[in-house]
């Protein structure tokens, strides 16, 4: 069982960091609402954590010849997974970002992460039980 | 940590909007000096954003500075006042060419987006403390 801890929480995990990673993607496209010629990104969350998960079982992993050498799946996306936002009314100075629409995005995806941590929670206390005597 | 970048993009765009701020309150301030250390009528000045990488960060996730201050070029605002020591011969004064209007929109825009990132940096705050919190 305790070899498999790390199996039983590899989606979770993974799920969380896409999530983080997303929200600061959004958090990006916020800030630049204003920057001119900057273009909206987001990902296509399904396929990104379908490649994210992929990576993470498969070992898609650099290979280390240092013990000090950092492994590469830090998280985060691959940049093929990261696409342009379809503009729906671009501005004249070339921005392409909808206040409105990236602010509901981020307040979701937000959302989205505590329900993952709330599921991740559940996981620890059903194994605490587990683990405690009585 | 990707919710970490969060703050720091926030951050940036925070210190851009704020830069925008300064830039409107003192075209807004000028809005009368017909004459400045250049001897010239002051000239409305706006901010250039630029997205850059923020620190720490090598993802595709970008924040905000402020790559540059320009001068507006539009010619300045003739004022008919025969009595002022700076009028010409024929009685004219060179104004300021701040547009009050255009520069009230603008320090909306700045003081909203401001906020926004503020809101945006409470969100990463919480799922940070909620984050802590985890398996308690």
């Amino acid at each position: 069982m305790i070899q498999n801890l790390d199996k039983h929480f590899n989606f979770l995990q993974t799920a969380l960091k896409a999530r983080a990673s997303r929200q600061e993607l959004l958090g990006a496209n916020l800030a630049n609402a204003d920057t001119p010629n900057y273009k909206a990104v987001d990902v296509d969350f399904r396929q990104a954590l379908q490649n994210a998960l992929a990576g993470a079982q498969h070992g898609a992993h650099m290979q280390l010849t240092h013990r000090r050498h950092l492994d590469g799946a830090q998280g985060g996306f691959l940049d093929a997974d990261v696409k342009y936002r379809n503009p729906t009314q671009p501005a004249i100075d070339g921005n392409t970002v909808d206040a409105e629409e990236e602010m509901a995005r981020f307040s979701e995806n937000g959302l989205h992460y505590q329900a993952l941590l709330t599921f991740t929670t559940g996981r620890i206390r059903t194994l605490q039980q587990a683990l405690s005597n009585n | 940590m990707s919710i970490m970048g969060v703050f720091q993009i926030a951050g940036s765009a925070m210190t851009a909007q704020s830069m925008r701020l300064n830039v409107v309150a003192s075209n807004l301030a000028n809005v009368d000096s017909a004459t400045s250390s250049t001897g010239q009528p002051y000239k409305a000045r706006q901010v250039v954003f630029q997205a850059t990488p923020v620190n720490g960060l090598n993802g595709p996730a970008q924040g905000v500075r402020v790559s540059q201050i320009v001068e507006d070029p539009s010619p300045p605002r003739m004022l008919y006042a025969p009595d002022n020591p700076l009028a010409d011969e024929k009685g004219y004064v060179q104004m300021p060419n701040v547009s009050v209007v255009e520069e009230m929109a603008n320090m909306i825009s700045a003081s909203r987006s401001y906020q926004t990132n503020a809101d945006m940096m409470n969100t990463a705050k919480t799922l940070m403390l909620r984050t802590l919190a985890l398996g308690q």
